[in-house]
Order: C-alpha cells, then structure tokens, then sequence
C-alpha cells in the first residue's frame, strides 16, 4: 500500500491531495492537463520537493517532516513521456545502468530478463538512435523495472506515441500489470488508455482527489465527469469461453451472462477486457425475441442522471456488474426507469480491448 | 636553417603555455560551467557578465590590471610571496594565470551551452536509477555533453596561441621563459628580420589550421562517446 499527502504550491496552482495506492495492479492518475498528476507523480518520486507532503511505500518511510529521501535512494522505476535513453549507452548498456549501482552480481541476468519482458533480448547490443519510438520506450520501461523496484511510475508514457505505437507498447505495460507483484501509477489523460489497462482510478481535478476506486465503479458513477461525457462507457472484465467457427464468433462469459463477438485471436480461459459504450446500449422492459443484437443481458437499474436536455444516464447491474445505458428522457419516462426497475440491457456494439 | 633556436624556443613555450592553460581551464571550467548551466540564482548573470568580460575588455586592460595584481604588492603577488613562491609577474606561472584568465569565456560557454543542453531530464532519469549526484555528473553529464568539452579544449588552445596584448603586459618578453611567438613575431618585425618572422608566422598559421581542421573533422561525424 502506497500512502501519499502530496501539498504542493506553485504559484496560483495548488495541489493537495491525499491517495492510496493499492500494492497490487495498475492504479491510473487520471485528470485534465493541470490537474497536478504529474506533480504528485513526481514527488512521490522525489524528483519535486514540497515540503509538507508525506509519502510512504509499502510501510517504508519515503518523505514526512523529518524525512526526504533523495530519488536515487528511493526504490521506484520511473518512466517518463519521453524515453530519454542515454545515448552514450546502447540499450545494454542503458538498461543495466541502475543495476550495475545495486549489485554487480547477476547483472547479465537482470539486464536480459528486463529486456525479455520488454521483447528486446534482439535489439541489446543497438544503439538507441536506431530504435523505433515504441521501441525507446519499452527500453525505458526495461531501464526502470531492471532495478527490482517496489513501485514503478509512469508518466504518460504513450502520450508522445502514434497510435500503433501507443497499443503496441500498451500491450506490454498490459502484460507487466499480470507477471509484476508491484503496484504501478500510471499517469495519464487518456480515458482510452486507461480503459486498457487500469484496475484502479485516481480522479484529479485542480490539484484535488475528486474520486477513487476500482475502475468499472469509478466509470459508472454517474456523478463523475468520466459517465457524464459523450464517450461515456463500462469496462467488463470477461473469460473467453468458446468460439464458434461457423459464424466467425467468440463467446466470453461474465457474472451477467455471455458476450458474443466477433473471432477474435483469444485462447479458452483468457480473460479479456471489453468496452461497452453507454450510447450502444438500449433497455427494455422485456427480453427482445427476434432481435438481431446478440448481447442481452438482464439487470437491474441502480440509479439515473439526466444527461443534457432530451436524454438520461442510466446505471443497470447486471448481476453486479455495472453498465451504463445513454437513452431519450421521453424513454426513461415511459419505461418508468428509477432504481430497483428489473430491465434487459441491449448492447448493439462491444469492444474488445485486450 | 628554418627556424632558429630562439624561435624554436618561442614556439616551445608558446605551445606548453596553450597546454597548461587549456589544462587548467578545464579544471576550473568544467565545475563553474556547470554550476552557471545549472543554477537558477537570480543574480547569475552577475558571473556571467563576469566570465565574459575577457571577450570584450582590450588585452592591454587585462594585462594591466593584472601586471598590478601579479605585482607584489598586489592580491595575487602577496598570495605567492607569503606562499613563499616568489612574485608571478614577468614568469611563465604569471602568464598561465593571465591566459586562464584571458581564455576564460572560450572555455567556459562552450561548455556551459553543452550541459545546458543536456538538460535535466537525463539526470532525472540517472537519479531513478539510483545514480548519486556525483555519479549522475560523471556518467551522464559529462559524457552527454563530450562534443563541448571538445570544443573549449579547442578554443582554449587556439586563443591562448593567439595570446598577444596580456602575455605582453605581464611577461615581459623574457627570451626561454615568457617569450612567446606572437611577441617574438613582433619583434623581428620591429627588427626588419622578415624572413624569420615568415617563419614563425607560418608556423603558427599551419598548427592553427591543422588543429580547427582536426576539430570540425571529427564533429562533423561526430558521435558521442561509448563509455
């Protein structure tokens, strides 16, 4: 568990926020450009110092009043926007430039288990003028994790990246999120990215913590920005359960039922992410027959928020897991939708996101 | 004969005092560079304008109020004869503290514009990686930023063979000890002996030339260095 008081003046900007990081999984700092993320990242890290803030890792003591711990002393990896190589230094030679300050025993193999991780075990002897941007930046990510931390950070790591790039290289943040026991604090704007990736949320906004929690309640709280917005959506968190050869389909089971989606390249058991946008799904007071929307799904409705003029919010649990549905005000009224109404939730489209 | 024992002498000196000024340049250079490139004190300008005085002050200013400070009874002249050293005007140890001082901003800015554009987040990145700050220096700054101290080791040399109004006022022109070959030029000149002054001349104008050429062909393929 990560405990941070960061209080920090920079002029006008104020930030004071309290978090805590759970040790386990990717927790997301998510908020507008100065909302203070990257200051609180920042000084967790001991790169800023703001008198006043405490941070303390897993129970060790990392900066309180009497305490600073200067950042070479501090057990975190960090990766920054951009991956900042040292150039002087093939990839080798960068990734195990924090090792060889801990330890000179085992280096080679903390060197090429790092590059592994990242798929670079090919490119070590390269020099970093010759990688690709994804490719910079899984080094970076290598450089930091080489180390053994206890907590990486990571400061919009993708944002500098093209869209390729940004999946390629989210793919193996994705991957580290299952084979690393440490927590991650991942900076970003992007809601999009966060999807992807995060299993907690920090909201910012000016310098404070508006929310926080595991993602698919932070998404679906309708009195956050996040389930207010155009884009609205619900992370569902699924296992692959067959697939149907014939129409070209997989099946992926959770708590509310079964997903139908189009093949993709998933093995039996895998758990995936989806993405349900709140303006793809409809409701209706009794299961559709001869419907050609395959994702029906009973549920219960937990609360509504007007959105706009003509339309509403809605938040529906199908056996516990949250959904949003985005429909006419006339609709709701109709359907007479208020908290405890049994419903069935239609999903017309569904995103597979892992 | 090319060049007499005098002249060769000359040149001898001319060149050992470029080493050892550029050698201690470096020295002194490299912290307070480094210091300027990275310090955010509001009053850095101060030793900024300070450093760059040299470029603009005529030699003879320079070596005037040097003459006086080498003097005995000046601050430096003092300094050596309580070290039991001896007064430094009108010796060789005079003329390296008077080429430091004139060469100064030729080593300094070139030096100061490379670690600035290192920038800090090399070094942020070294201090997550467990590098101390000297360690940081060391390993990150120093070798980032090799192509300037290629540059202000160069352009130490150079100005100070260069040398002509300060090594004139604080020397003394003493023929194996401070004669240099800009003053040694001059004086055949004033000699009406051009044939010897062709000789020295061309000397220095071809270790000039070979020397920049040396530089700007090794920067344009320049790479930084693998350590």
């Amino acid at each position: 568990m990560i405990k941070a008081g960061i209080k920090a003046i920079k002029g006008e900007f104020v930030v004071d926020a309290d978090l805590e990081v759970p040790s386990i999984g990717i927790t997301a700092l998510i908020g507008p450009s100065g909302s203070g993320k990257t200051t609180i990242l920042r000084t967790i890290a001991g790169l800023e110092r703001h008198p006043g803030s405490c941070v303390s890792v897993g129970g060790s003591i990392w900066q309180d009043t009497n305490v600073f711990l200067p950042p070479h002393k501090r057990s975190m990896g960090f990766v920054f926007q951009e991956p900042s190589l040292f150039p002087h230094l093939t990839v080798r030679g960068n990734i195990a430039y924090g090792v060889k300050r801990l330890t000179s025993k085992e280096c080679e193999m903390k060197v090429r288990r790092a590059a592994e991780r990242l798929g670079l075990i090919d490119l070590l002897d390269r020099d970093p003028s010759t990688l690709s941007g994804g490719e910079n930046q899984r080094v970076a990510i290598a450089r930091a994790l080489a180390v053994g931390p206890s907590l990486l950070l990571m400061d919009e790591p993708v944002s500098s990246l093209d869209a390729e790039l940004k999946n390629e290289v989210l793919a193996y943040i994705d991957g580290l999120r299952e084979e690393l026991d440490i927590p991650i604090v991942y900076v970003s704007h992007s809601a999009d990215e966060v999807a992807r990736i995060a299993d907690h949320l920090i909201l910012l906004n000016n310098g404070r913590v508006t929310a926080h929690g595991p993602i698919r309640d932070v998404l679906t709280r309708l009195d956050l920005p996040l389930a207010r917005g155009e884009d609205a959506e619900a992370i569902v968190e699924a296992t692959v359960a067959g697939h149907d050869d014939e129409f070209g389909l997989s099946y992926l089971d959770f708590p509310g039922g079964r997903f139908t989606v189009p093949r993709g390249d998933m093995e039996d058991g895998q758990i995936v992410r989806l993405r349900v946008l709140a303006r793809d799904v409809s409701l209706t007071l009794e299961e559709q027959k001869g419907t050609s929307i395959l994702n029906i799904f009973e549920a219960v409705v937990e609360e509504t928020a007007d959105h706009g003029i003509s339309q509403v919010t809605v938040r529906v649990s199908a056996k516990g897991v949250p959904l949003l549905a985005r429909v006419t005000r006339k609709s709701a009224s109709v359907l007479d939708l208020r908290p405890g109404r049994k419903v069935f939730a239609q999903a017309k489209s569904v995103a597979v996101l892992s | 004969m090319i060049l007499d024992e005098a002249g060769l002498t000359a040149l001898f000196i001319t060149l050992k005092l470029a080493a050892v000024t550029t050698a201690v340049l470096l020295v002194i250079g490299t912290p307070l560079s480094w210091w300027l490139a990275r310090s955010t004190w509001r009053l850095k300008f101060i030793p900024e304008a300070m450093v760059a005085m040299p470029l603009v002050l005529p030699p003879t200013v320079l070596g005037f109020y040097l003459l006086i400070a080498l003097g005995p009874e000046g601050p430096i002249g003092r300094l050596f004869e309580t070290l039991g050293l001896g007064s430094p005007a009108f010796t060789f140890t005079g003329l390296v503290i008077g080429s430091v001082i004139y060469s100064l901003p030729f080593v300094v800015q070139p030096l100061q514009r490379s670690f600035e554009s290192v920038g800090t987040r090399p070094l942020e990145v070294a201090a997550t990686l467990r590098a101390s700050p000297v360690d940081r220096f060391f390993t990150v700054a120093v070798p980032m930023a090799w192509p300037g101290f290629l540059t202000a080791a160069v352009l130490g040399f150079a100005h100070t063979l260069g040398e002509f109004g300060v090594v004139l006022m604080i020397g003394g022109n003493i023929p194996g000890s401070t004669r240099v070959v800009s003053i040694a030029i001059y004086d055949h000149v004033e000699a009406i002996e051009y044939s010897q002054a062709h000789w020295l001349a061309g000397t220095l104008l071809v270790i000039s030339f070979l020397i920049l050429a040396v530089v700007y062909g090794l920067n344009r393929r320049f790479r930084p260095i693998r350590l």
